[in-house]
């Protein structure tokens, strides 16, 4: 898995994993081709051929999965500490034909690429042609959401407007809460029990609806229980026949683990673990869900059972760590199951975007840090693993040593961990409606994402591009990539007699695309609240079983939807540069810079320095460009936030792209702050790529002046060289650089240290790495500004600054 | 507007001095180190730097320059140029760059107080270095730039070679938290050869700074071949026993890095003469402190 290594920026010769047992498996984990895994959609439609129509459809949903958890193929192999596969095996997708079904050509092509590559077995195409696809193709939710859009929002869709998330993977997004601790799936079944038997079927016309999906929610149970108890006998019968002493004591302890979790509440450490796993499992094999599932606040979950069997003597810190390291090799061995169509061809990730927060506050408001929160960083330093993303929260309460040792592991290069603010969060959660106790116990999930862990369905709907809507309203609403008019005929860029009629008809333009994507959006809810309802999810989602409704239908705690503006560093440049250039300086008249953007700069080299070389920019700390930023961050921001869904909540808004930012350009002309065309737009807040040249204060006192409180995340990119943060020094100012960026309310930051490959690339491309700042020798210079000479003797000596 | 010559303002600087730093580079120098590794520092002038690995010869400096420095080639004429700066904003390569310009100390006040979470975080402040600070005219604003810095709260290190009149140093002195203070060479002749100026004053202003109880660090730049031998430093642990009170001593191995800003100058580098002392010979010099008790020395800024 070539993305991975490269991730890990490993070398031959270093340990993974603190025992030899678990670097076998991570070795396993890494070096296994992902496959296509099919028992599931035959098991699948063998249900659905079994109990459609005869059973609601939450509870053939739930039928569902207890037949696949009874039938499905499994297995111990040896060494494992924490079982349970999705497949059968390490890197082995199931796929989800009833949410989207491939066809044999999509399957050929995720068989036939060299990269994200999933191999498909002839049998399986077989399967896939003779049994799934007849069954799936016009059942699937991806063919009733594209037959219930819009031709206006099928032409935005098209033309890279916005994206929709939810037309290939469930609504999910979702993170669960301590109460799998406390709490085993029989002691659930109860409270279920409970519920329905206080339904009022005299008076609430909803009774019937809410017996329906709490019965489902009871099978779902039982489904969980199936998983747990077969793996239980397995490993019993194992350990009847095994000879190594110590691989039958191991399975004796599993067989015992998978009788107590998950029908009842874990009683150790270990248990704790795989209790978590078999929810996360079931999560994931009951639907696709976006962003899989997460365990929330692990440290703070499982440090009970951590401290119980410590102080009891049955349980060293080396043991606990092997537990962890065993549970994190379990998430890496599930690839994102494949997508379809143009989104597959596309994709370039296995990740399934697991995010663990470890440190943070505790649900009584103090420090969060415990033992296990070291053990998680010492855990993902030593595993270096693409999934699960471990990821740190940092509050004004965090001790130093924690803060300075996930410096440590992040500077390293690898972009984990990143980094959270605590307090940015709390406040997120609070101006978005949530109690301070369930605040407390929330995080970031998927990249940035804020929630009220295991109280809320927090979905996000679609990436929208900022900066291509400021390209159609240049053009009177026309896009020329697509060749159509796709906006509102609002006038062109020469008809605008000032910055603030142009920045008028920009808004004009936000808002009608908006409305199209949250029409849409509003139907795609609806479609899953009623045709594909998520029993098992609803279990463990707090208010659902006591509301009767299921997750998709807005029976969690809180119901947000998200939307995620993308561009925003590009298309601040981009109105700064008109408002600068042509409004305020009038040093290039508005047709001469149209038609230089519509020939890409190509005619024009003083047009293109101009605006590239003597303009201001977002990520300098500048206020012109900056406050330009917040004139479109607050516009969007408002624009968004407080519509209502269909779900019982509101709309609000991320500022993220995940990699959108480079299909977002690829739709695009040049752009007015010199972004060549069809060149990637700028990800998340961070500055266009080379627009910032002061260093990191300026970039973070830039990307400050949004108001990150009022979003639910935002997400930030800073770039170093080595040689910038090494050293006692270098850690230090790192820290303190994350300290003062979240006094100032930044949500996030993440950390790219610079490679060798990277230094050569810009030493080719010196246009597109005007920010990438070097430690020269006692001083620190502009990469770009140096000799090829001084480049070289740079690139020569970044490599090992880490050794 | 009364303005103070600056070439540079340096954010997060974290190797000179306490904490997270904006550096305020001042124009103009009273010394002529022949290593120096920042040539465009001792002008106090604003002077055009042209970069021939970018340029294209494209000819737009030519056809915009009003006093055809840039002549019917692209080169700069010195004698010509007065550094006006047209030619910089049309040359498409950016070859051309400006170096120095005015500012009051309201501007750079304005331009410091940006980064005041950062330095209250940190510990950290503003440098004001060079070129050379205390020699920027006219003083009176460079008072008044540490007073109004000092009003914000952020703390000031003066990076300095020494040479200017106590007076000057006794001005700011109170606004300043801490000097780096740099020792070249203790030979006075030494000292006049590749100083190009005689080392009293600068090793007198050192004594009473630390006399009226300064803080104090020390920083020796040294280049193998020059100033790199026992001799050239046990001179300066004399100094220290003899009651000059530093808290850190500094020790700047000599690099290459500046010869590219001499041909950016259109000037001749510094050729072979001047060599990069090794690890080893670092690590024996600092000795020579540490034997005499004066724990406090490091390698590097």
């Amino acid at each position: 898995m070539e993305v991975q290594e490269k991730q890990g920026g490993r070398t031959a010769q270093e340990q993974h994993g603190c025992t030899e047992r678990v670097r076998r498996l991570r070795e396993e984990s890494l070096n296994t081709q992902p496959r296509i895994y099919m028992e599931r959609a035959v098991l699948e439609t063998e249900a659905y051929q079994k109990y459609e129509g005869t059973v609601s459809i939450p509870e053939l949903r739930a039928l569902t999965l207890r037949h696949f958890f009874a039938n499905k193929s499994i297995s111990i192999p040896k060494g494992e500490l924490i079982v349970g596969e999705k497949g059968d095996g390490p890197q082995s997708a199931p796929t989800f034909p009833e949410l989207c079904c491939h066809t044999v050509e999509d399957m050929r092509i995720m068989d036939q690429r060299e990269l994200i590559r999933f191999a498909v077995t002839p049998e399986d195409l077989k399967t896939q042609e003779e049994t799934i696809i007849p069954y799936w193709e016009n059942r699937s939710i991806r063919h009733k959401i594209l037959n219930s859009m819009s031709d206006e929002w099928k032409a935005a869709y098209e033309c890279g407007i916005f994206t929709e998330f939810m037309e290939q993977r469930g609504p999910g997004h979702t993170v669960g809460s301590e109460k799998i601790y406390h709490k085993g799936f029989a002691d659930y079944k109860e409270e279920i029990q409970k519920a329905m038997e206080s339904l009022d079927f005299m008076g609430d016309p909803e009774a019937l609806h809410k017996k329906e999906e709490l019965s489902a929610m009871s099978i779902a149970c039982d489904a969980v229980m199936i998983l747990g108890q077969r793996y239980a006998e397995l490993a019993r019968s194992m350990a009847q026949e095994e000879t190594d002493p110590q691989w039958k004591a191991e399975l004796l302890t599993i067989a015992e683990n998978c009788t107590v979790v998950p029908a009842h509440k874990p009683e150790t450490f270990h248990q704790a673990l795989q209790m978590y796993w078999f929810v996360h499992l079931a999560v994931t094999s009951e639907l696709n869900p976006w962003d899989s599932y997460s365990p929330g606040r692990l440290d703070q979950h499982v440090y009970p059972f951590y401290k119980a069997d410590k102080d009891a003597g049955k349980l060293t810190r080396d043991q606990a760590l092997e537990l962890l390291e065993c549970l994190w090799i379990k998430f890496n061995n599930q690839p994102a199951p494949p997508k379809v169509g143009i989104t597959l061809k596309e994709s370039g990730t296995y990740t399934d975007f697991a995010n663990i927060n470890t440190g943070g506050i505790a649900p009584d408001g103090t420090d969060g840090v415990n033992e296990v929160s070291y053990l998680i960083l010492d855990c993902m330093d030593d595993m270096k693993l693409l999934q699960p993303s471990s990821n740190v929260q940092i509050s004004r309460k965090t001790p130093q040593k924690f803060l300075l040792r996930a410096c440590e592991i992040s500077r390293k290069g690898w972009g984990q961990p990143a980094f959270y603010n605590t307090e940015a969060i709390l406040q997120e959660l609070l101006a978005a409606g949530k109690s301070i106790e369930d605040a407390r116990r929330g995080g970031t999930s998927g990249c940035v994402e804020t929630g009220a862990f295991g109280n809320e369905a927090y979905i996000l709907t679609g990436y929208f591009n900022l900066p291509k809507i400021l390209e159609l309203t240049l053009y009177n609403g026309y896009d020329y990539v697509a060749d159509r008019q796709l906006g509102l005929p609002l006038g062109s860029a020469e008809d605008f007699h000032s910055y603030e009629e142009l920045l008028d008809a920009y808004h004009k333009q936000i808002d009608y695309f908006l409305d199209i994507k949250m029409k849409g959006s509003n139907i795609i809810e609806s479609i899953y609240a009623n045709y594909m309802p998520v029993p098992f999810l609803s279990i463990i989602t707090n208010d659902c079983i006591s509301k009767g409704k299921d997750y998709n239908a807005g029976g969690a705690r809180y119901n947000t939807s998200y939307l995620q503006g993308v561009g925003i560093g590009t298309v601040t440049d981009c109105l700064a540069a008109i408002r600068y250039q042509v409004y305020q300086e009038k040093n290039i008249p508005m047709k001469e810079l149209l038609r230089a953007m519509r020939e890409d700069f190509v005619n024009d080299p003083q047009i293109l320095s101009l605006v590239q070389n003597f303009t201001p920019k977002y990520g300098n700390d500048d206020d012109f460009a900056d406050a330009v930023m917040q004139d479109v961050f607050g516009y969007y921001q408002k624009a968004v936030t407080g519509r209502p869904n269909q779900r019982g909540g509101s709309y609000r808004i991320n500022m993220l792209p995940t990699t959108c930012h480079v299909y977002f350009g690829e739709v695009m002309l040049a752009s007015a702050n010199g972004r060549r065309a069809h060149k990637p737009v700028s990800e998340g807040i961070s500055p266009e790529k080379g627009a910032d040249t002061h260093g990191p204060t300026a970039v973070l006192r830039s990307c400050a002046k949004m108001d990150h409180i009022r979003t639910g995340g935002t997400l930030l990119n800073q770039k170093f060289t080595p040689s910038v943060v090494a050293g006692e020094t270098g850690l230090m100012q790192m820290a303190n650089l994350i300290r003062t960026y979240f006094n100032m309310d930044g949500h996030h930051i993440q950390f790219n240290v610079i490679d060798r490959q990277t230094l050569l690339d810009a030493q080719a491309h010196p246009e597109e790495y005007k920010d990438l700042i070097v430690r020269v020798a006692g001083y620190s210079d502009h990469f770009r500004n140096l000799s090829k000479a001084l480049q070289d003797e740079i690139i020569a000596r970044t490599e090992q600054s880490f050794s | 507007m009364v303005s103070l010559p600056v070439f540079n303002i340096q954010k997060y600087c974290i190797h000179d001095g306490d904490g997270i730093r904006t550096t305020v580079f001042f124009k103009g120098c009273p010394l002529r180190c022949a290593w120096c590794h920042n040539p465009e520092s001792q002008k106090p002038e604003p002077q055009l730097l042209w970069d021939a690995e970018k340029c294209t010869q494209c000819g737009a400096c030519a056809a915009a320059c009003p006093r055809g420095a840039a002549g019917d080639s692209v080169r700069v004429d010195r004698e010509r140029c007065v550094s006006c700066g047209v030619c910089v904003r049309v040359c498409p390569a950016g070859a051309r760059q400006l170096s120095g310009k005015g500012m009051s100390p309201e501007q750079i006040v304005d331009e410091a107080k940006k980064d005041l979470m950062f330095y209250e975080q940190s510990g950290g402040g503003v440098t004001l270095s060079g070129g050379e600070v205390m020699t920027a005219e006219p003083f009176d604003e460079v008072i008044r730039l540490c007073r109004l810095l000092h009003e914000e709260g952020i703390s000031i290190f003066v990076d300095t070679c020494g040479m200017a009149p106590y007076e000057r140093f006794d001005a700011i002195r109170a606004y300043t938290d801490c000097f780096l203070y740099d020792i070249k060479a203790m030979d006075p002749e030494k000292h006049k050869k590749w100083i190009g100026a005689d080392n009293r004053l600068i090793l007198e202003n050192l004594r009473c700074l630390s006399r009226d109880g300064a803080r104090l660090r020390l920083r020796i730049p040294l280049v193998e071949g020059i100033n790199a031998e026992p001799e050239d430093v046990l001179p300066v642990v004399e100094l220290l026993k003899e009651g000059v009170r530093a808290e850190k001593i500094h020790l700047l191995p000599y690099h290459t890095f500046g010869q590219e800003k001499y041909r950016k100058l259109g000037r001749s580098g510094q050729g072979e003469l001047f060599r990069v002392p090794s690890q080893e010979k670092l690590e024996s010099l600092a000795e020579l402190f540490r034997q005499a008790g004066y724990s406090q020395v490091v390698i590097g800024g």
